[in-house]
């Protein structure tokens, strides 16, 4: 480690030591004992980890320097609100219910809670924790791994505010929950740590959409993690979609633990944001369970996107597929590192994984890693990555039929886009998600391909895995 | 004004030259079938004229209506009236066939300064000539030629022939890979687009599609070169004698 990477590195420990202390002598609920145990001790191991550096495995394609140095402080809590209006704009038409947070901190001004079906439970996590504790308690914090991932510490010991969610046993809810995460600029560059506990009991069904929004261009450090527990039988479909500023830096973690036969689906869709860094964490815990992890992310400019993914596999019969597409143009630079953990129990898992890639300019890069620990002798497990450009003889046989280069080169974007949106189940959070992706495909520079007679430049190949 | 004149076309991919100096002229109304054995340059005369971009025009001229051919791009060849069907038709996921073609349509309309046709009204007329290539319905709403089998993508070529009603349709090879039935469907539905306004290019390996597809003026080319041309009966010649047989010769001669 360089000197000066050293000294800043302590500074940002000092840093955010105050920022701390300051946040945990008034927390919400801090009287509570385990909840003032679980900040604190989650604070201890992020100082003794400290951030991530590129030293470390699943961080070798991050660099968090730009993050590590910048003086984030936590928003002020008279904040002002944006309008209503804006908030219309980004409404889902037939949510059931809208959940809105300002910086991390719930606003129930312009959130929406009519019409929340009967069985199921959607509250501020801040009003729960004063309300009704006892009911975050055997769930809250016991999921998430902060030992591993000091953004998670980091997360658990700032938490403040997020969404609870608790559905009721047996109960089906159609109509998507919609939360949603708006950044604003207070002056100085401001950090949040949304915390949301989904707790989605036996058989129950339900659709939840997280959405990450910037309203402007300041510079904003978001820290999201969600713990999504899924009761036996359970299906839920879960929804991330991150469209915040290009100034923006976010970190998120979606932890997953599904009882037996729980079926999950989670969708993960980048679009904005400098650096973006997305932790898909399911953990199959009960026999026969399934998960579909899909994924889309679309970088340009200089955008850095990173999926990690960790799939646990510690039951039999389980099955989980992993289906990341990614898009990149111009400096983009996009990650996949697909893991997959099957534990000596797992008895006849069924793992799959697939990461498609394409590269739109010679200086947009993947790097795109799988890593399987397999540890039990019957088991199905295959990975597979393509990297590519787009089809020259797609492009020529659509503009054969009369449609100019931009519309043919859109159209086939959208194509491949939609790979991703065609796994999500019918219904008003696809619709809405589905259009979302259309507009920023659309949006993409237009240009000719850059010629590279060997078709790929060294930049763009890196790491692949094998070709499925 | 005859509707296609290529006049001394030399072209090359990299440093090899495939066509060494084509003449050809073709009027509106006429069927052109240009045959040739494997190597001989017919899929890369099908190609420029389409306006691939990857072959390198060395000497020589082509008019369509007059206009300089080889100065359109492929979307502009499209719009004034060529259309190509391709001998091996790509699979393009996550676009539906339906959805392709009314694109297309529209994007051809525009150009001649017509209104735009909405999917209410594209879909019957796609209904129609769909049930001339005797192509099911549903084979509309999947990606563009996906699983489609060899006859299908042959057929959906001619189908997209028909909704796009070119000037020029060139004909790649379409006949390769068909049996007796997709064949005569393929036939059937060329047949019907016959017409005083509309040339038709059949470039062909063997003569088979010409007992379906008769046409007016045959012409046999061979490393580059077309070294004769004839009506109809010069392909049956060819079937029975092979390429072999052809020297560079004047029309009507019979070889030793």
């Amino acid at each position: 480690m360089s000197a000066t990477a050293g000294i800043r590195e302590s500074r940002a420990s000092d840093r955010y030591l105050g920022l701390f202390s300051q946040f945990n002598a008034s927390a919400p609920g801090n009287d509570l004992a385990w909840l003032r145990k679980l900040r604190e001790d989650a604070f201890v191991r992020f100082s003794e980890a400290g951030f991530p550096s590129t030293r470390d495995e699943d961080w070798r394609f991050t660099n968090l320097a730009p993050l590590v140095r910048t003086d984030f402080q936590r928003a002020s809590e008279s904040q002002r609100l944006p309008d209503a209006a804006r908030i219309a704009a980004l409404e889902i038409p037939k949510a059931a219910c809208q959940l809105v947070f300002i910086n991390g901190r719930f606003a129930p001004e312009l959130s929406r809670k009519e019409n929340v079906p009967a069985g199921i439970r959607v509250r501020s996590l801040a009003s729960q924790i004063g309300h009704n504790p006892e009911a975050l308690e055997p769930h809250l914090g016991g999921y998430l791994d902060t030992g591993r991932d000091p953004f998670a510490a980091l997360n658990t010991a700032f938490l403040e505010d997020g969404a609870y969610i608790h559905i009721r046993k047996g109960a089906v809810i159609e109509a998507p929950i919609s939360l949603l995460y708006i950044s604003l600029g207070d002056g100085a560059p401001v950090m949040s740590h949304p915390r949301n506990l989904i707790v989605a009991e036996e058989s129950s069904q339900a659709t939840i959409v997280e959405d990450y929004v910037s309203l402007d261009g300041a510079i904003a450090f978001c820290n999201a993690a969600t713990e999504l527990v899924v009761g036996d039988g359970a299906v839920v479909s879960h929804y991330r979609l991150e469209r915040e500023s290009a100034a923006a830096f976010h970190i998120s973690t979606l932890r997953v633990q599904q009882g037996a036969a729980a079926n999950v689906s989670s969708h993960s869709i980048l679009l904005g944001g400098a650096l973006v860094r997305n932790n898909v964490n399911p953990v199959l815990a009960g026999d026969g369970a399934e998960c579909l992890i899909n994924g889309l992310f679309i970088g340009a400019g200089h955008q850095h996107l990173d999926n990690y993914m960790l799939v646990e596999h510690r039951r039999p019969h389980c099955g989980s597929r992993q289906f990341y597409n990614g898009i990149l143009d111009d400096q983009a630079h996009g990650v996949f590192h697909g893991r997959i953990i099957v534990r000596r129990e797992a008895q006849k898992t069924d793992a799959k994984q697939t990461n498609r890639n394409l590269l739109l300019s010679d200086g947009a890069q993947i790097d795109t890693k799988p890593q399987l620990e397999i540890f039990a002798d019957d088991v199905k497990c295959t990975h597979g990555a393509t990297i590519g450009q787009i089809e020259e003889n797609a492009l020529f046989y659509l503009r054969s039929r009369g449609l100019d280069e931009a519309v043919a080169r859109r159209l086939l974007l959208l194509a491949f886009a939609s790979e991703c949106v065609d796994r999500m189940h019918e219904g008003s959070a696809r619709s809405f998600v589905a259009e979302i992706i259309q507009n920023r495909v659309f949006g993409m520079a237009q240009r000719s391909p850059s010629e590279s007679p060997a078709g790929l430049s060294a930049a763009g190949r890196r790491n692949l895995g094998e070709a499925l | 004004m005859s509707l296609l004149e290529i006049r001394n076309l030399h072209a090359k991919v990299g440093q090899h030259e495939i066509l060494k100096g084509i003449n050809l002229t073709v009027n509106a109304g006429e069927v052109h079938s240009i045959m040739g054995p494997n190597g001989s340059g017919k899929s890369t005369l099908a190609q420029v004229l389409a306006r691939r971009e990857s072959y390198d025009i060395t000497e020589g001229q082509i008019l369509f209506q007059g206009k300089d051919l080889l100065a359109m791009k492929p979307e502009e060849a499209a719009c004034e009236g060529v259309f190509m069907a391709f001998q091996y038709p790509v699979e393009i996921p996550g676009i539906t066939n339906a959805y392709f073609l009314r694109s297309a349509l529209n994007a051809v309309r525009k150009y001649r300064g017509l209104d735009e046709m909405d999917a209410v009204d594209f879909i019957p007329l796609l209904r129609e000539k769909a049930a001339l290539l005797e192509m099911d319905d549903k084979l509309m709403n999947r990606s563009v030629n996906e699983s489609f089998s060899g006859g299908e993508k042959k057929r959906n070529e001619i189908l997209q022939m028909a909704v796009l009603e070119p000037k020029l349709a060139i004909l790649d090879e379409t006949d390769s890979g068909l049996d007796i039935d997709a064949m005569r469907i393929v036939a059937r539905g060329v047949n019907a687009m016959r017409g005083p306004e509309r040339a038709m290019i059949l470039v062909t390996h063997y003569q088979r599609l010409l007992n379906y597809i008769v046409p007016d003026r045959v012409h046999v080319l061979m490393e580059g070169r077309i070294v004769s041309s004839g009506g109809p009966e010069l392909a049956r010649e060819l079937e029975e004698k092979g390429y072999g047989s052809r020297e560079p010769v004047t029309r009507g001669a019979v070889p030793a």
